[in-house]
């Protein structure tokens, strides 16, 4: 940091005017694409500038992760936040922050106006400065989107893995999508929490919606089988595909004592008769 | 309970106490002849593999002495557990609680000792 920078002290005595003409640019260039009204643009530019001027009197104007840029990042974390949910695109996010450059930079030129050596220095300071503010606000945009991705992964994963009472002591798992290790974990606990609940003996787990079956799919519907039968409850698998059955065989899958069948209607008569239930027209 | 032996485990099993138990109803399945062994673990909320193998054990050494052992009420984190340690209770009769335990045993004594699957 230059000990002879100037850019505190513009930005304190100047704030208001600098302000004006950062607002003045958002929206003659339609800053955001005309997604936020002029008021709250001046709004959240005022708040950032104060935040910098509040970051910079400390002197500090490189390490925006110090404390005294505190105030600075939390805006920039809360706004960022606020661009990802209301459908911002990540430049327009980063335009924001970095058009302060263009009015900054004015003003420093009247400031510097006969010394072109602390001119070059300062801006290289405030383009710096800004840069890292800028990226700081990427990220906090990038990590918003990525919770949103986590959630909706987390919602479709419950989503898919309903566990239906299809009579008395029959319960059956519909599986659709494919089935990796963290799947089949909250597979097995909905199936044994429901097993438990419901004191079915019998599960019926239909792949039907099971696009491929390979030796670690079919292990993991071992897995799922044996934890079922530690409980008390007989499973049955059903909606075995011609080709699936094909490969089942043809990878050497042992499937084991585990009943199989083609359809979940079949798989639902032998639970029936299992339960000594049968099926009878009225 | 009859011709049967109800164990039920109230406390965290460890290693100490698993062995005791092991101990404890071999020698009682030989003194009562029993003919069925009811192991309930519904108060058992964690298990490691030496207690997986310990209940694979036991029930293993009650075939031997005659008698049929069935495992009741195993949690589902503990199903998970020992499924995930590939301990998967081979030859271990289980069922969802003690009365339907019960009814396995009764059946299967009444087809004869080590008939059919319930």
């Amino acid at each position: 940091m230059n000990s002879s920078s100037k850019l505190p002290e513009v930005i304190r005595r100047n704030e208001s005017d600098i302000l004006a003409d950062w607002v003045r640019q958002q929206v003659a260039t339609g800053a955001a694409g005309g997604k936020i009204r002029e008021g709250d643009a001046r709004e959240q530019s005022r708040a950032l500038l104060s935040a910098i001027r509040e970051g910079i009197e400390t002197g500090n104007v490189s390490d925006v992760m110090a404390p005294s840029w505190a105030s600075a990042r939390e805006f920039l974390t809360e706004m960022a936040r606020n661009r990802a949910r209301q459908g911002f695109t990540p430049i327009e996010t980063a335009t924001f922050v970095m058009s302060l450059k263009l009015p900054l930079f004015s003003r420093l030129r009247q400031e510097h106006l006969n010394d072109a050596a602390g001119l070059a220095a300062d801006v290289w300071t405030a383009t710096e400065l800004i840069d890292k503010l800028a990226l700081f606000s990427m990220e906090a945009f990038q990590k918003t989107r990525e919770e949103v991705i986590v959630r909706q992964q987390q919602e479709l994963m419950e989503l898919s893995t309903p566990v239906v009472k299809l009579s008395e002591g029959i319960l059956a798992l519909p599986l659709i999508g494919s089935l990796d290790s963290a799947r089949t974990q909250v597979v097995m606990e909905s199936l044994l929490q429901q097993i438990l609940a419901t004191g079915a003996d019998i599960a019926i787990i239909d792949i039907t919606g099971v696009p491929t079956v390979d030796t670690l799919v079919a292990q993991h519907l071992l897995k799922t089988v044996a934890a079922a039968r530690l409980m008390g409850a007989d499973c049955i698998i059903s909606g075995v595909r011609p080709q699936i059955a094909q490969t089942i065989v043809h990878l050497g899958v042992e499937l084991g004592d585990v009943t199989t069948k083609a359809t979940l209607a079949d798989a639902f008569r032998v639970a029936l008769r299992r339960n000594g239930l049968t099926i009878a027209k009225a | 309970m009859g011709e049967f032996l109800l164990v039920t485990i109230q406390v965290d099993m460890h290693d100490r106490l698993a062995l005791q138990l092991q101990e404890d109803l071999t020698e009682r399945i030989a003194a009562t002849r029993a003919s069925g062994v009811l192991i309930d673990i519904s108060s058992l909320e964690m298990v490691d593999s030496f207690i997986g193998r310990m209940l694979g054990n036991i029930a293993g050494m009650s075939k031997v002495l005659g008698a049929d052992t069935v495992v009741t009420g195993m949690q589902p984190s503990v199903a998970i557990t020992l499924v995930e340690l590939g301990l998967s209770l081979r030859g271990v009769r289980t069922a969802l609680n003690v009365e339907r335990g019960m009814a396995l045993l009764r059946k299967s004594h009444e087809d004869g000792r080590h008939g059919g699957p319930g």
